[in-house]
């Protein structure tokens, strides 16, 4: 059914060949650049590679990922390497990024530890400012309390916010709290109205780009990959020209393109996760430690390919 | 893999059975002879098991994450609700009164069960 799965000797939905095409995308980021409000986005796997050709844009900036500092099982017993191996690759780039977006997760376990290794970790980045949602891992106590005060301090209500950068709007939004039971990721009223009031002065010519932790399409709502009110808060955005969402959570590269919106999740910077429906559940995949260090920084993937039972739009990446 | 694992389960309830020493065996909803009823759930692949669970008013069920994420245990009515349950963290909960019990996972709500209290 995927290319990913060649051979599969153990019936886990995971063989060597696609293990390492997924290993090669931990640790690193994207890159995205705005054209004229269309984006693009690179893997920096390819970027320090120079298999992508022109990156100069109206504005660069970069999105990281599901840090999930704290994790420390067999798919990734050192995820604060990995994750320096990410800053590593932006802080290459020839032009640094304006700032860089964090969607989520940056912790396993929203432990101070884990917060301040991240924070700790992230000083090294070259750019101007990092902004933040958080991802479920990062509310697990005090109702995400922690995180607001430490990476959140200029948000409002659980941690949504929104800038102007180059004629740009962003919108980070918070998708992971108040969940309902047998629901999905819920963004709720109070930040629905916030939206809606946000865009309402904007000239509908503004590229927007929206972020957030869960996806805000429908990936894969059997394995909770979705938002129950997402389409509520693209209504609000409908009469814009250009929409760019940018999600994390799922822990791989998808793409997909709506009408006046783009879709597009990032990868981890600490392990990978099964694609939808290929595994049991969507839980971290296992792998071997000696081979996760010999993935990381591979090329030879420059693309990812997206399931088109979902359909969703291949995304190549070169 | 999980068949074999299910299958390994079985071939030991019944060897424990035998031997008779049921009233030991920390199986789902065993009881022991004298003490009061005790039953595990596990968490496994993303799954509350059993999903749906029955017992008897005053056992206290134990909950234990074998996931290499954290988990939940909340009841729809916040009747109880564990901490995050790192792997092999256990939360454990005495229902005292008859009723039907809806509970999740709230990290990942997707993940629903039952426990009925007679």
């Amino acid at each position: 059914m995927s290319d990913y799965i060649k051979e599969n000797l153990n019936k886990d939905g995971i063989d060597r060949r696609g293990f390492l095409k997924c290993m090669a995308w931990v640790g690193t980021g994207t890159l995205c650049v705005l054209k004229g409000g269309v984006l693009k986005s690179y893997a920096l796997s390819d970027v320090m590679q120079h298999k992508v050709g022109d990156f100069q844009g109206d504005l660069s900036f970069v999105q990281i990922s599901d840090s999930h500092i704290g994790f420390n099982k067999a798919a990734n017993p050192d995820v604060t390497a990995t994750l320096r191996e990410a800053i590593a690759k932006v802080n290459a780039l020839a032009t640094p990024p304006a700032f860089v977006l964090h969607t989520g997760d940056l912790t396993h376990l929203s432990k101070p530890e884990e917060f301040d290794t991240l924070a700790e970790s992230l000083k090294s980045l070259k750019t101007e400012r990092i902004f933040y949602v958080p991802g479920e891992h990062d509310v697990l106590e005090d109702n995400g309390g922690m995180f607001r005060e430490r990476f959140g301090k200029d948000s409002m209500g659980d941690g949504w916010h929104s800038f102007d950068r180059n004629g740009i709007h962003f919108i980070g939004l918070v998708n992971v709290m108040n969940l309902k039971p047998g629901g999905l990721g819920t963004l709720g009223n109070d930040q629905l109205e916030w939206i809606k009031k946000d865009v309402s002065g904007l000239k509908s010519s503004t590229p927007i780009v929206v972020y957030a932790h869960i996806p805000l399409w429908a990936v894969y709502p059997q394995w909770g990959w979705g938002t129950d009110d997402s389409e509520q808060a693209l209504s609000y955005m409908k009469r814009f020209g250009s929409v760019t969402v940018l999600n994390g959570h799922i822990h791989q590269t998808m793409q997909k393109v709506e009408g006046n919106v783009t879709f597009h999740t990032a990868c981890s910077t600490a392990f990978p996760q099964p694609q939808p429906g290929q595994a049991d559940s969507p839980g971290p995949m296992k792998v071997p430690d000696d081979k996760l260090r010999q993935v990381l920084g591979i090329t030879d993937v420059n693309f990812v390919r997206g399931n088109q039972s979902l359909a969703i739009v291949d995304s190549t990446l070169a | 893999m999980k068949n074999t694992r299910w299958m390994l389960g079985a071939v030991l309830t019944v060897l424990t059975a035998f031997a008779g020493i049921v009233s030991t065996q920390p199986g789902l909803a065993a009881k022991a002879a004298d003490g009061p009823a005790s039953a595990q759930i596990k968490i496994d692949n993303f799954t509350f098991g059993p999903t749906n669970l029955t017992v008897s008013s005053g056992t206290t069920v134990t909950w234990i994450n074998n996931d290499d994420v954290p988990h939940t245990v909340v009841s729809d009515d916040k009747v109880f609700r564990s901490k995050a349950l790192d792997t092999d963290d256990k939360f454990s909960y005495t229902f005292t009164k008859p009723g039907t019990y809806n509970y999740f996972c709230s990290v990942h709500p997707k993940m629903t069960a039952k426990i009925v209290v007679k």
